[in-house]
């Protein structure tokens, strides 16, 4: 049976080989901001089980790794290496020489991730499912990418290591924004943890007038796009605004329809998602992906958008709810 | 009510508005926020470090570099733009509409990670999204690219957001309907994703006009370019 897990040790070896490439070329702060963020994926289940029996230092010394990972991306020194126009002269050869060829192994990652979805449950190795069924959609992507690694191989006729060097390069290029996501979700765990949650619906509640409808409805709406551009994250947002305001408020006081509610209150929540550099697997990884020059570009470009439909839920939240 | 970890969301804001390192900025902000509850160290660091693991599977798009890197450097994104540019009648707005119909419906489906910024976003749809831009308006000078560098990565976002939520089986969905369950009331997820059509639809429509106008306003300055520069010449 395919696990997360495979995915997760493969995925490990790679930060290892990356950080191996760099200790080589010299380049100690990347090798090492690696080798950490090596920890999670190969030992991670284990750290977890030596939680559940009452072991905390393995716990620790990954917290420990953490504080590390955000000393070294403060030191910097995790510049990559530019491209050359050599580069570029063979990169058009080799475009011309293979032609949409190229275009296989790169769609080949959507489209065996999709089949692996969809045909997961019936593919079966007696009574066992081939693919586990916990988080089927993810481990889909890593065997995707897999596959699609091998026809690359094949149509590029590199070798593993030209591969997995081209993979290493640009994992450096993205450097500490790689990181990122990991870090802000677990920044979102702490904040729930040490109660920031509720100090800020303490808050709230003590600002709004509770009689008035709309009061209640704007205090919701603007609180679910404050709270997500804060913690990055529609989810982490929900249910504090829900248990604050949402549910006591407008559903029991005010009688507002709870699936609409649930439902366009997410979605304004998602207006603050794409304004925030705290969603950084949305905002900031894609500027650095794109070599944008502004790390805010993305930002730029969709504010826009998340004004009109933070407009749009509010009216369709006024007209529906109640 | 004890208000002192909210010192790690200032924290936050305001490493975020001075551009201090991002990763820096979010360390900092959860140890102050667990100093601020008056946790113990040691259970800090147990936090710290089982939430980074939890968080894991936030780091699986880094499986998709060793293909995207190999293909690039076998010209993979020169061969999109290529290829893109050989087509009649399309345009920027035409392209990305269609990636973005094309975003929600998968997403729709529950296919959120099946597109994304480094498996599509980097290797095709950005350099394609060039190309179809230059087909209209010509080349395009380093900030333009940019634009519609950052403009395909957006389109990607609103496709992804404001598709999922109609996904019964996933995340959004799931989340709202296990709130209301835990406070005693019962919806059925269907319910909860239909509400979600309107605005699907809305952002659609939003980002449609946002196209055309940013493609009128790249036409009109390359037309004014091209005048200005002929008045040059004489």
């Amino acid at each position: 049976m395919l696990k997360i897990e495979y995915i997760y040790w493969l995925l490990g070896a790679f930060l290892v080989w990356s950080a191996w490439l760099n200790l080589r070329d010299g380049r100690l702060a990347m090798a090492g901001f690696w080798a950490i963020l090596a920890g999670p994926f190969l030992f991670g289940d284990a750290i977890t089980a030596a939680l559940a029996d009452g072991v905390r230092w393995p716990a620790q010394a990954m917290g420990l790794g953490v504080i590390g990972l955000g000393l070294m991306a403060a030191r910097g020194g995790m510049r990559a290496q530019g491209d050359d126009t050599e580069a570029e002269a063979a990169r058009r050869a080799a475009a011309r020489r293979l032609g949409n060829r190229l275009f296989g192994p790169a769609l080949a990652i959507p489209l065996v991730t999709l089949v692996l979805v969809l045909a997961g449950p019936y593919l079966r190795w007696g009574a066992t499912a081939l693919i586990e069924a916990r988080q089927a959609t993810l481990t889909a992507l890593g065997l995707a990418c897999v596959v699609a690694s091998a026809a690359a191989l094949r149509v590029t006729r590199a070798g593993v290591a030209t591969g997995l060097g081209e993979g290493r390069r640009l994992l450096d290029a993205l450097g500490w924004a790689a990181l990122l996501p990991m870090l802000l979700a677990t920044l979102g765990s702490v904040f729930a943890a040490t109660g920031v949650g509720d100090a800020i619906a303490a808050l709230v509640d003590m600002a709004i007038p509770t009689d008035s409808r709309v009061a209640c409805l704007t205090a919701f709406a603007l609180g679910m796009v404050l709270f997500t551009v804060i913690m990055g994250n529609a989810f982490a947002a929900f249910p504090v605004l829900m248990a604050g305001v949402g549910l006591p408020l407008l559903v029991i006081r005010h009688g507002a329809d709870p699936a609409i509610l649930g439902s366009i209150g997410m979605l304004t929540g998602y207006c603050g998602t794409l304004l925030t550099p705290m969603a950084a697997n949305f905002n900031i990884v894609p500027a650095v992906l794109l070599e944008l020059p502004d790390q805010y570009g993305v930002i730029r470009a969709q504010w826009p958008n998340a004004v009109a439909l933070l407009a749009v839920n509010f009216m369709l939240m006024w007209w529906l709810l109640f | 009510m004890n208000y002192w970890p909210l010192l790690g969301v200032a924290t936050v804001v305001a490493g975020f508005v001075m551009r201090r390192n991002p990763v820096l900025v979010v360390v900092v902000a959860g140890v102050v926020s667990g100093i601020g509850a008056a946790m113990h160290p040691g259970d800090l660091l147990v936090l710290l470090g089982s939430s980074f693991v939890g968080n894991r599977a936030l780091l699986l798009m880094v499986a998709t570099l060793p293909v995207i890197g190999l293909l690039e450097r076998f010209g993979l994104r020169e061969r999109a733009r290529d290829w893109i540019a050989g087509f009649r009648g399309l345009t920027l707005t035409r392209f990305l509409l269609s990636y973005l119909g094309l975003r929600q419906i998968l997403s729709m489906l529950g296919l959120t990670n099946v597109a994304g910024h480094a498996q599509t976003v980097r290797p095709l749809v950005a350099p394609m999204s060039e190309a179809a831009a230059e087909r209209s308006v010509g080349k395009l000078d380093v900030e333009e690219r940019h634009r519609v560098a950052a403009l395909a990565a957006a389109t990607d976002n609103i496709g992804l957001f404001f598709g999922e939520d109609v996904f019964i089986a996933l995340g959004a969905v799931l989340l709202i309907q296990g709130f209301y369950a835990q406070n005693g009331i019962e919806l059925e997820p269907l319910t909860i994703a239909l509400w979600a059509l309107p605005t699907a639809i809305a952002a659609f429509l939003i980002h449609a006009l946002r196209l055309v106008h940013f493609q009128r306003r790249m036409e009109r300055a390359a037309r004014a370019r091209r005048a200005g520069g002929g008045a040059e010449e004489c």
